[in-house]
């Protein structure tokens, strides 16, 4: 690298450093271009969990085989499974957006350990080739569902063990990108900037790297374990040599369960960045909304047992684990009636990131819900396993973080890459989106209610409608995912250029520094005085609305 | 005293408790959101103010919601608290679980694969699996458990009323695991027991003495078939 600083005031974009053309970014130790290496590996990987996505759907709009066997169809649903929560879901925000903007928004060069995060895109790429090679071996894809679950992934002779060492790889993938995170909140924070000043998306990304590096690599050992039970017969696991089935579901849910907050929490931060920005005002609950953050991720650790309340448990931990359920949407229920007082007397722009994440807030919420009524025992016992699930998690994983997701790319796209899309098309996008969504997962609320389990091949002829309203809105949910990308990927291209630093009027650090950022982010290292959302030029106005009042 | 009308009446009372606070509060929210983003809108509102936050609201809107959250546990506590203790007079029947079929165990031996049980009596399910992990589901009743290979689970329900309902498997097991559906009959007690002895001469290799074990079948079915309530669902083509 040069070490003249004329040559690192350029765009990221176009810095040539030793490697250029696709080795310059796949060999790149820059936080930026490896957020864009994410960004496109987990495009591409989103692509195909919604192509599964919308066979299983199709497979399902009549009862009978429509277009595959009852085997392929498990495949579907295993692969569509790992592949959306492994490598989108999981490191959909904080792999590509904390990549990218956690080191600027808190006035740093870089994180920590640059060539770690290099190697955590390295891992994420060799766990999802593997996932994707699971799928073509001799033996058949994986069919166990994404939660491999003993002893059904012992027996089935499909290929378990490469999807469990993908699983396995990505865990890795995931707790370096949180250890780096973690360091790089400790202590790259630009002078002045102390922990409330961080904008909320960093305390949100700083919590759920907690829980990545705390809880991950539970679920990389028992992935091991259940591979050794399968390849030497150890007997953990497997109750046909003394071992629990049960234990496995403990260890996986240990996991698995704060892995849905690793899912949700950085979403939650794209939101408390948006409102503010977007009603021009600031936040409401500063602090209420930063240590619900932390809340959330110290009690959504200890709830994992709500999964397995058919499983038999003691009296005493079915109650414990229904209560702690319940507190856990306190923090919650906290972050939206702040956000939503946000939006009081603010003056609001409905441009197309506000709209994606007020979608979050009422998706989110209806996804919040209905947990709370899974968390209740007695319903529990009749919803568990059945597609009132499956609409539940769809509400929070795809309503809530997908809406997150798209609501920050939305919001940083011009910043990343110096191009705006067209804010009509992707407005039009979000209600196609939206209409779409409801349509496809409303039905299954019904019809888990009615009685219909979840992971069916086929079903009763009772079921029939809300199937068919289901499958006919995945169609509409997938316009709305094709209109957005195109609008998106198409303003690479052809979308006005942005040159401006500050095109939303945003208080937080990444819009004070060029458009696109250059190599070290900052032409100077910023110095922090003023909290993250102060928007101290409203405050004349205060007094004047009160003048008026009076 | 606890019923199948009565526990099915709680798991209902229960949801509905905690949809309609929901929906209420799902609406509100809703409601104040797209009302402040129409009132401030930049067009109409050209100057923010800022508000930092309201301590009384936010310590409004942590205690609200605990005490519903509480009333929320409360109700679904209720009802499992039902399910967990079985009287000492049930009568006990085996459920193995196996791939993909249930097998229903009876105390004199007789193994059937279509669960009949007689009206007005606690029955205690002790659910069991062969092979892998299943989930003995039966919707009409609100509960299910899984079924495990190296572990008892326990379901108990009494019915005071004839039918035929729908039993399914809710846990993943492989190839045909949307094809494990089958029935239970709730049939008055001489019913039950007439078929229960029939069954068991079957099983001794006897002959029937009175009728063979599938007009015996139409016979419960046809009797309970006309008190019945609405059955749950017809048996997958």
């Amino acid at each position: 690298m040069s070490s003249s600083t004329n040559d690192v005031n350029v765009s990221y974009l176009d810095y040539k450093g030793k490697h250029s053309g696709l080795l310059g970014w796949i060999l790149s130790v820059d936080h930026k271009r490896i957020g864009i290496l994410y960004l496109i590996s987990m495009m591409v990987f989103f692509t195909v969990g919604v192509t599964f996505g919308f066979l299983m759907r199709l497979e399902l709009i009549a009862p009978g085989r429509t277009i595959v066997d009852p085997q392929t169809y498990n495949s579907f649903f295993t692969l569509h499974g790992i592949i959306m929560i492994f490598l989108f879901i999981i490191p959909g925000l904080p792999a590509v957006f904390g990549n990218f903007f956690l080191p600027i928004m808190i006035g740093a060069a870089d994180v920590a350990f640059p060539r770690l995060n290099l190697l955590s895109w390295w891992l994420f790429i060799i766990g999802g080739l593997l996932a994707i090679i699971s799928v073509f071996l001799p033996g058949g894809a994986p069919d166990t569902g994404w939660t491999f679950y003993i002893p059904y992934s012992v027996r089935t002779t499909t290929n378990v063990i490469p999807a469990l060492i993908a699983a396995f790889i990505l865990g890795f993938s995931s707790i370096l990108t949180g250890l780096n995170f973690v360091v790089t909140v400790h202590r790259l924070r630009a002078p002045g900037m102390t922990f409330f000043k961080m904008p909320l998306f960093i305390w949100s990304l700083y919590s759920t790297a907690w829980i990545q590096v705390l809880a991950t690599p539970i679920i990389g050992i028992t992935l091991l374990l259940v591979v050794a039970e399968r390849t030497l017969s150890v007997g953990i696991f497997d109750p046909a040599l003394g071992g629990d089935p049960v234990l496995f579901q403990h260890l996986f849910w240990i996991y698995s369960h704060p892995a849905v907050y690793i899912m949700i929490l950085p979403a939650m931060g794209v939101v408390s960045e948006i409102i503010p920005v977007f009603s021009q005002r600031t936040i409401f609950g500063y602090k209420f909304i930063a240590f619900s953050s932390l809340a959330i991720a110290f009690l959504g650790s200890l709830v994992w047992a709500h999964h397995m309340f058919t499983a038999g448990m003691s009296g005493v931990a079915m109650i414990v684990f229904s209560v702690l359920t319940f507190l856990v949407s306190i923090p919650s229920a906290i972050k939206v009636f702040n956000w939503v007082s946000t939006l009081y007397k603010g003056s609001i722009l409905t441009d197309p990131p506000l709209l994606f994440a007020l979608g979050f807030i009422f998706l989110f919420s209806i996804g919040g819900f209905t947990g709370l009524i899974q968390g209740a025992l007695s319903v529990n016992l009749h919803i568990h396993d059945t597609s009132f699930i499956v609409a539940h998690f769809h509400y929070v994983m795809f309503g809530g973080t997908g809406f997150g997701i798209f609501a920050a790319m939305h919001y940083w796209w011009p910043k990343m890459f110096g191009r705006m899309y067209n804010k009509v098309v992707a407005k039009t996008g979000f209600w196609v989106l939206f209409v779409g969504f409801n349509l496809l997962y409303f039905p299954m609320f019904v019809m888990g209610w009615l009685g219909m389990p979840r992971r069916y091949y086929d079903y009763l002829p009772e079921f029939q409608i809300y199937h068919m309203l289901s499958t006919v809105g995945s169609w509409i949910l997938i316009t709305g995912l094709l209109i957005m990308f195109i609008n998106l990927f198409n303003a690479l291209k052809n979308g006005k250029k942005v040159t401006e630093e500050n095109i939303w009027n945003g208080e937080t650090l990444e819009w004070s520094t060029p458009t696109p950022p250059f190599l070290f982010n900052f032409k100077e290292a910023p110095t922090v005085e003023s909290g993250p959302y102060e928007y101290k030029r409203n405050e004349v106005s205060e007094t004047e609305v009160k003048e008026e009042k009076v | 005293m606890f019923n199948e009308t009565n526990y099915i009446d709680s798991v209902n009372n229960a949801f509905t408790f905690i949809v309609v606070i929901s929906a209420a509060l799902l609406i509100a929210i809703t409601i104040i959101m797209l009302y402040f983003v129409y009132k401030y809108n930049a067009k109409r509102n050209k100057k923010a103010v800022n508000i930092e936050g309201n301590m009384t609201l936010e310590i409004a809107w942590t205690i609200i919601p605990l005490f519903l959250v509480a009333g929320m546990f409360w109700y679904g506590y209720l009802g499992y608290d039902a399910l967990a203790t079985p009287p000492a007079n049930a009568y006990k029947i085996k459920v193995i679980g196996q791939m993909w079929k249930w097998n229903f165990e009876y105390v004199n031996g007789v193994t059937t694969d279509t669960l009949y049980v007689p009206q007005g009596k606690p029955i205690q399910l002790d659910i069991t699996s062969l092979d892998v992990s299943h989930s003995f589901y039966m919707p009409h009743f609100r509960f299910k458990s899984d079924a495990l290979p190296n572990k008892n689970n326990m379901l108990w329900f009494q019915s005071d009323e004839t039918g035929v309902y729908d039993i399914a498997c809710a846990e993943y097991c492989g190839l045909n695991h949307w094809n494990m559906y089958t029935k239970v009959h709730i049939v008055p007690q001489p019913v039950f027991d007439e078929w229960l002895s029939n069954k068991k001469a079957l099983k001794d290799g006897g002959t029937v003495p009175v009728v063979d074990s599938n007009t015996v079948k139409k016979d419960t079915i046809a009797a309970p078939a006309d008190t019945a309530k609405k059955s749950d669902g017809n048996k997958k083509k």
